[in-house]
């Protein structure tokens, strides 16, 4: 696995939204360096013939009926927005329309 | 803020289109994807939002039945395999029309792919549009821009957002790259949206209604020049949504594409919105890490796998293909192609097999609904079905209105009037005929008293007649049926008045 340099977590701060000083920079390109070197090894066990699982429970197809329940209620869901208009979240303007 | 454009023809003088459409079809279930909030449109905003659809700690999604069975059936449909197994994954992304900052999509793993749709164009040439996937994912909320001019979002102040529509399934359905349109590449594009609206319709999974967005398209083009094989960068325009601007945004992009190459630049890959007004397209100017979602399978959902039973099952509710209903339809109705494409245009196809189910003749059925009814929807901005169905005008009585010519009690202006009275809310054609005293007169005596009359006023017409003039009769039935205050039949008059003159 190629090394994890600043830009990557720079940039992977920058997709999750996240403001690290230049510190917290230096500090985090250690630490996840050290969890990728972890999950590296255990990408070294042998896996041949072994299925890929991404669930630990061996489920397939747990559906609902498509029966409606009552959602939350406007009052509710609006209570929990840090800010409101005309009975909408009220956000920072966004870039693209719809 | 307008680019350059070359005319559309000097374009594929040097250049080759190569199209991809991606269309997103919202179901029709009544619950959202992965909750049991309803899905009503028009609802109060946020009224249909709960934990799940909002994205709240703790809250766990479950796939919806039906929603798994319609995106199969739009698949098989779509003549695509449908996957043994297969998973959702989160698609990351912070925006405010999706509270839970991811979206719950498909990635590498679609449950249908690998299909194709034969597309008739207007000429009869059919073009097969290659399928190269149809997967499950959800819709995001829906934003009203507030505090611009416009209402637009330059100038927008800040944004409010609906998460009613959050959640509802979605299916979206990728081409493969489309070659060898050519100078048809608008049409092509068109047709596929058209044919693939009247197959999920057909369906009977979505609404499919372009206007009120329950199918929206984003449209992929690229150039290349004439004999390359390598294709050439592509801009993809979000939400052109109706038929007759997918074929403009098409034909606006060529032009566009054209400019750059021909004048040696370089065409940026990158979202485009586009624009009804004018007709052209901007750009989206976003983020060049934008297109990075760190995709994953779904951890709060196990893997959908239906078995290959139940995919059968499904099969085997299939309707069938639009295109291949409406040539048999028009066969079995004897329509021409004229008469075919206005019934089609109108919407009148559902109405007329019911009605000829009903027991009407299909030019009955035709004559009925694409006269006087079809005229008062157009002006009441409604179509045909809806309408009658508002009025409580159905099949059965135009089937009563044929019963009664048929049957000789009235003449084919006596079953117009009966007609506007049915429509004007009087009640059955029956009804309408006896308050208005409207019927043939069956005396034959009456008749023919009116025919001797006529006769003997008109002597030289007589005498053409008798010499074997059979066409001047016209002029002698017109007198008659005056005569008679219209309530004759016209055609035993005819057969009355060449009798008497040794002409039958
Ligand atoms: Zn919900």
């Amino acid at each position: 696995m190629a090394e994890l340099t600043r830009d990557d977590v720079a940039h992977l701060a920058g997709l999750a939204r996240i403001d690290l000083s230049d510190a917290e920079l230096d500090r985090m390109v250690g630490e996840l360096g050290v969890i990728l070197e972890s999950v590296a090894k255990v990408q070294k066990a042998p896996t041949d013939g072994v299925e890929p699982m991404s669930h630990p429970l061996p489920l397939t197809n747990v559906t609902r009926a498509d029966v409606v329940v009552p959602s939350l209620g406007t009052q509710a869901v609006l209570a929990a927005a840090p800010a409101v208009e005309d009975d909408r979240f009220s956000v920072p303007r966004i870039l693209t329309e719809d | 803020m307008t680019e350059a454009t070359i005319p559309f023809e000097e374009a594929l003088a040097a250049y080759d289109p190569v199209l991809g459409l991606e269309v997103h079809v919202e179901l029709n279930t009544a619950t959202k994807m992965f909750c049991g909030c309803a899905t009503t449109f028009g609802a109060e905003p946020n009224s249909q939002v709960c934990p799940t659809c909002l994205g709240l700690p703790g809250a766990l999604p479950v796939v919806n039945e039906k929603g798994v069975e319609s995106a199969i059936r739009i698949g098989l449909a779509l003549n695509c395999e449908i996957a043994e197994w297969c998973r959702f994954a989160r698609k990351n992304y912070f925006y405010p029309d999706m509270p839970k900052n991811f979206q719950t999509s498909q990635y590498d793993e679609p449950i249908s792919f690998g299909g194709f749709l034969d597309v008739e164009l207007d000429d009869g040439t059919v073009y097969r549009v290659e399928i190269e996937r149809a997967h499950m994912e959800e819709d995001t909320g829906k934003s009203l821009h507030v505090g611009g001019a416009t209402g637009r979002i330059h100038g927008a102040d800040h944004s409010l957002v609906d998460y009613n529509r959050a959640g509802i399934p979605l299916i979206e359905i990728v081409t493969k790259p489309m070659l060898g349109t050519g100078e048809r590449a608008p049409e092509i594009a068109r047709a596929y949206v058209a044919a693939l609206r009247d197959l999920v319709k057909a369906l009977g999974v979505s609404d499919v209604k372009m206007e009120q967005g329950s199918m929206r398209c984003d449209v992929n083009l690229s150039l290349m020049p004439k004999g390359s094989t390598t294709l050439g960068t592509r801009s993809e325009t979000k939400n052109v949504n109706s038929l007759r601007s997918v074929e403009r945004a098409v034909r606006y992009e060529i032009g566009r594409h054209g400019a750059i190459l021909s004048s040696g630049g370089k065409v940026v890959q990158e979202t485009r919105h586009w624009h009804e007004d004018t007709g052209i397209t901007t750009s989206g100017r976003e983020k060049s890490d934008a297109e990075d979602y760190r995709y994953f399978p779904e951890p709060d959902l196990v893997p959908v796998a239906p078995s290959r039973e139940t995919v059968e099952a499904l099969r085997a509710t299939l309707p069938e293909n639009p295109a291949a209903r409406l040539r048999r339809l028009q066969s079995t109705w004897g329509y021409s192609d004229l008469e075919m494409r206005d019934v089609v245009n109108a919407g009148l196809v559902e109405t007329i097999e019911e009605t000829v189910a009903a027991g009407a003749t299909p030019a009955g059925a035709r004559k009925w609904w694409s006269g006087e009814v079809a005229r008062r929807a157009n002006t009441d901005g409604q179509d045909v079905s809806s309408y009658a169905a508002g009025l409580g005008v159905t099949p059965a009585h135009v089937v009563e209105l044929e019963g009664l010519v048929t049957a000789g009690r009235l003449n084919d202006s006596m079953a117009r009037q009966v007609w506007e009275g049915v429509l004007d809310g009087e009640g059955t054609p029956t009804l309408v005929a006896d308050a208005r005293g409207l019927e043939l007169v069956r005396d034959d005596g009456a008749l023919e008293a009116a025919v001797d009359a006529v006769i003997a006023a008109n002597p030289e017409v007589a005498d053409k007649i008798r010499e074997g003039k059979v066409q001047a009769a016209g002029a002698l039935i017109g007198q008659v049926m005056k005569a008679m205050k219209g309530q004759a039949d016209a055609a035993k008059a005819r057969a009355l008045i060449l009798a008497k003159l040794g002409q039958s």
